[in-house]
């Protein structure tokens, strides 16, 4: 049971067929696999293989397309550090039959570690065929907390949980409301009726009542996804009367969340989410212009103040002026850092030595906000740490926690008619 | 909390004219040319795409460019029948259903080759504006949608009762054999008739565009939604359709204010269901 | 070559395939096997008894979820959750149809209606907590090696040889089927429904049997759907997008053929590789082209060749020596 799979014969007749980006040697591929017992050898300089799972079509497109943004430029970096990868990206589609058997083709073709897939979804089905096939998977995103419930031995997050991220989310409003020296009373939670959505509101019906918050969740609204508007939730929540919202969407709904706030008058003191995509993206600003600023999402972001981050930002930067530089980014540069670290330790490439020591990571030089990335038995990272991101002139910046922040939070927010 | 489901209720009527329109073409085409449109939506969809493409590119007001959508949408039906559908008037339902259903999703993944998985809407300058009514918020964007849904809609029923062409089309579809015998030329109405219905899938277009974002999958959606509406309102009858809108409108604001909005489908569907079994000619409608 | 020496040669090809199929090959072959097996579950209901379902993804999601569940919460082996399963798609099934049928529910409606039943299905599993709701049902991935065919769980190749197993089955079963009583009483209301209940055939229960047979089967093909990804979604297993699925393979491969839905299967799966590999290959990102393709594959189809490949294949290799197209295998 390792990852040399039976010479598949009508595989290897289309060499080149998930690489678009970095083709070292499409010859070295092939090869390099059928060599059982030579993992004793120190091959450090042969380039890890990297397969990367990501939606980059369907629903999830844009989120995907940023994370391959961060992967693109992540073997440039990590060749300066002595640590060759070849990247071979394959697209799930948002799929989650296609994310499957693409994760057989990329073991097929000679990836030597998978990392993906985005969707807690396609997530597991990629961990199924990774746990089955003996191959490592390294989690960039993906937030349902059953993925590392399941007993997986090859899986391996290097994401917070959906607990950890709602627990985080609601810890930094508590310090938000002390750094401004104000306190809603009332909240309305608002969430996506998708696997990510409920599995935010899985955690938030959990970790809520532990925490002592200041403030009670006056009603929660699951709204579908896919709705055409959100009139009725948004009035829904107006009619509670909170003066806070708590906002678990994806890029379009928050848009659609904020347009049909503004139209109906609603004006709570803030909306934040605890710890969903959506309010920071590029077309959000966009389509709102003005009405996207002061929007506040607790995540996990990226370190300004680290030097790898520098690094990767002045390379991501040259490479994509336009685009931003934001979690998804980071979190696949971090798990390709990972697998590539890891190659290193265990001087081979090959899956299995690769298994033997990941469990033992310990990367102290990394981008992401919060302690060294290790992982415990479950192969869970608990060192992950979220911070509060708000919007300024279509920005998103950090304002918590302090010692990461680049600006001072701002809380009540201005109304929508005072927005200049 | 009157007032919240008062603002609600209104906005559900208002994008319900919109839906009238829609479901008019539907109507409209199945009642004359008894054939089934499944790929109604998915129709709409690349209406509301054309908008948008407009919108983009020459900065157009939607109602501006509606005129033009519906233009091109007219003569695109008017082809597709001539061209392909009239070769399935005389076959078996389920062929026609095949062929609307294989266009349907050539559509949707067109659309997608096209213009790509993101969601694609129209910012128009007075997007955020509402109109204060005594204590009622009227959002202006659906107002001047429904207005001119209301408009258009009127436009066709006096087509239908005042025109020749509309009466000719109205005879063909009381009574074919009888249209033929005083020498209508019923394919080139059947024609007119499928460009008249596309032609209303791309003022709805249009105007939906207006309201909601257009992605690939909004086409299968709004197919459903057009025909949950000329169901319960009566297939081939036009007030039926109107009538159905405003009511499905207003009834997925009550669902979704009363109960978890994310069931809001569940009812609808549950509607269509009860209406197929108990009262399939709709409410409007004749019985075959 | 006579058909049934082809067939033979169709079949060994199947049952030797893992000898020199990789892991990859042989899940695409699985995918051809559950698609030719579904769309001969499907074409029960349409193709024999002429009933239009665009809604058959409830038939088998209710199968998939109640062996699942059972699985999950009680741990029962899924061979006997299987039981379950069918027995609840076809209770679906009996509804759907009672329904239709009494109240004289018709083509356009009726099949409206089956969409009607599935969507609203589909949203009401993405809000039972207690099967996982839209975050899915996860059953345990137990060890892959070995075979249990009592608790479903196994190496891949189990699974293979399952669906082998069940896609012959079915296509035994149908062919036993169309050649008894109950098999000629479809045909008869399938052609003139009238004139069939003016012969004495209980139309109303005829068409019912086709409906849970069908649903039933399908329900079947669900459970193996189940067991084998291990996880369940309501958006993918009642979605409309599984109901289309379902039926592009019987309509391109002939409807109310035997062998029409696994050639559909046939054609088509592999085309939607050969489509996936040349778009890579040329390094473009074309999203939706294979369903494009396959859109037009059944538009194609209904234009030019209506009764589907199999049939005009059939009268080409000579072996539709009665000449009529007809319903023989």
């Amino acid at each position: 049971m390792t990852g040399s799979p039976a010479p598949s014969l009508n595989r290897r007749d289309f060499p080149s067929l998930n690489r678009r980006d970095f083709i070292v040697a499409g010859a070295v591929g092939a090869a390099a696999l059928g060599m059982g017992p030579a993992a004793g050898r120190a091959r450090a300089a042969e380039p890890l293989k990297v397969g990367l799972l990501l939606p980059l079509s369907g629903l999830l497109a844009r989120e995907g397309q940023s994370c391959k943004r961060g992967a693109d430029v992540t073997p440039a970096l990590l060749a300066d550090l002595g640590m060759p990868v070849q990247l071979m990206i394959a697209d799930t589609e948002t799929n989650l039959d296609t994310a499957r058997t693409r994760a057989e083709k990329l073991i097929a073709d000679g990836a030597q570690v998978l990392i993906g897939a985005f969707e807690s979804a396609q997530t597991l089905a990629v961990a199924q065929v990774c746990e089955q096939r003996g191959v490592p998977l390294v989690i960039n995103i993906a937030a349902a907390p059953n993925i590392t419930e399941q007993g997986f031995k090859t899986v391996f997050r290097n994401f917070p949980t959906a607990p950890r991220l709602v627990g985080e989310g609601l810890s930094l409003m508590k310090d938000l409301f002390a750094a401004s020296g104000v306190t809603p009373s009332k909240a309305v939670f608002m969430h996506n009726n998708d696997t990510f959505g409920s599995a935010m509101a899985g955690a938030v019906g959990k970790v809520f009542p532990t925490l002592d918050m200041p403030f009670a969740i006056a009603e929660t609204i699951s709204y579908d996804g896919a709705a055409r508007d959100l009139a009725v939730e948004v009035g829904k929540a107006k009619a509670t009367g909170a003066d806070l919202l708590i906002l678990v969407a994806h890029g379009e709904d928050s848009i659609k969340v904020i347009r049909e706030m503004v139209k109906q008058r609603f004006e709570p003191k803030a909306i934040v989410s605890p710890g969903s995509p959506g309010m920071y993206e590029v077309q959000f600003y966009k389509t709102l212009g003005k009405y996207s600023d002061y929007s506040m999402t607790n995540l996990p972001w990226i370190n300004p103040k680290s030097k790898m981050s520098q690094a990767l930002l002045a390379a991501f930067a040259k490479a994509y002026p336009d685009a931003l530089f934001e979690m998804n980014v980071g979190y696949t540069f971090e798990a390709i850092l990972i697998a590539a670290d890891a190659a290193r330790r265990a001087g081979s490439p090959d899956a299995p030595a690769l298994l033997a020591v990941l469990p033992a990571t310990n990367i102290t030089d990394h981008v992401m906000i919060g302690g060294a990335i290790t992982f415990d038995a479950k192969g869970q990272n608990n060192n992950t740490r979220s911070a509060a991101i708000q919007n300024f002139g279509g920005k998103p910046k950090v304002v918590l926690p302090a010692e990461a922040a680049e600006a001072k939070p701002v809380f009540p927010v201005p109304g929508w008619q005072q927005r200049g | 909390m009157s007032i919240d489901l008062a603002n609600q209720v209104i906005t559900g009527l208002l994008t319900g004219l919109v839906y009238s329109l829609l479901a008019l073409g539907l109507s409209v085409i199945f009642g004359v040319v008894r054939v089934v449109n499944f790929a109604h939506g998915e129709m709409t969809a690349l209406a509301m795409y054309g908008s948008w493409a407009l919108a983009t590119a020459f900065d157009l007001d939607p109602l501006v460019g509606l005129p033009l959508v519906v233009a091109v949408m007219f003569a695109a039906g008017y082809a597709l029948q001539r061209g392909l559908v009239d070769g399935f008037v005389d076959k078996p339902e389920h062929m026609q259903f095949i062929v609307m259903v294989s266009l349907g999703i050539i559509m949707v993944n067109g659309s997608l080759l096209a213009f790509g998985p993101d969601a694609h809407g129209i910012q128009v300058p007075y997007g955020f504006d509402t109109y204060e009514v005594g204590p009622l918020l009227i959002d202006k964007v659906r107002l001047l949608a429904a207005a001119a849904a209301l408009v258009i809609s009127l436009m066709l029923m006096a087509f239908f009762r005042l025109t020749l062409t509309g009466k000719a089309i109205r005879a063909c579809a009381d009574n074919l054999v009888g249209a033929r015998v005083i020498g209508l030329d019923v394919k080139r109405l059947y024609a007119v008739t499928f460009g008249i219905g596309a032609a209303c899938v791309g003022a709805a277009g249009a105007l939906l565009s207006m309201l909601i974002d257009v992605m690939p999958s909004t086409g299968p959606e709004l197919t459903l939604l057009s025909f949950i509406i000329v169901i319960v309102g009566g297939l081939g009858s036009m007030g039926g359709a109107l009538l159905g809108g405003m009511l499905i409108g207003v009834s997925e604001v009550l669902a979704g204010y009363f109960m978890m909005p994310s069931m809001k489908s569940m009812f609808s569907f549950a509607i269509l269901i009860l209406v197929l079994v108990l009262r399939p000619q709709g409410l409007l409608g004749a019985r075959r | 070559m006579t058909r049934h020496l082809a067939l033979g040669v169709l079949v060994a090809g199947f049952v030797l395939a893992p000898l020199v199929a990789g892991p990859y090959l042989l899940s695409v072959l699985m995918v051809m096997l559950y698609m030719a097996y579904l769309g001969q579950a499907w074409n029960i209901m349409m193709g024999f008894a002429g009933q239009l379902s665009l809604g058959h993804s409830l038939y088998g999601g209710l199968g998939a979820y109640v062996a699942a569940a059972l699985f999950v919460q009680f741990g029962i082996p899924g061979a006997l959750g299987l039981i379950a399963g069918v027995a609840v798609a076809a209770a679906a099934g009996a509804v759907i149809g009672a329904l239709g049928f009494r109240f004289g529910v018709k083509g356009v409606y009726f099949a409206l209606l089956t969409i009607a039943f599935a969507e609203f299905t589909r949203v009401l599993f993405e809000h039972i907590p207690g099967l996982g709701g839209p975050g899915g049902l996860f059953l345990p991935v137990a060890s892959r090696s070995g075979v249990d065919l009592l608790y479903l769980r196994g190496h891949p190749l189990m699974f293979y040889y399952l669906i082998l197993a069940m896609t012959a089955g079915i296509f035994l079963l149908c062919r036993r089927l169309l050649d008894s009583r109950l098999g000629f009483s479809w045909l008869a209301v399938r052609e003139d429904q009238d004139a069939a209940a003016a012969l004495g055939i209980n139309v109303f229960r005829v068409k019912l049997w086709a409906v849970m047979l069908s649903a039933g089967l399908t329900a079947a093909g669900g459970v193996f759907f189940a067991f084998y990804y291990n996880s369940l979604f309501p958006a993918q297993a009642f979605g409309m997008g599984r109901s289309i699925e379902i039926i592009l393979a019987p309509i391109v491969g002939g409807l109310g053929t035997l062998f029409g839905p696994i050639l559909g299967a046939l054609i088509l799966t592999p085309l939607g590789e050969v489509i996936t590999w040349g778009t890579e290959a040329l390094g473009l990102n074309a999203a939706g082209l294979k369903q494009l393709c396959y859109g037009l594959a059944m538009l194609g189809i209904v234009k030019f060749r209506p009764d589907g490949v199999w049939p005009w294949l059939r009268h080409r290799l000579g072996w539709d020596r009665d000449g009529d197209g007809g319903d023989a295998p």
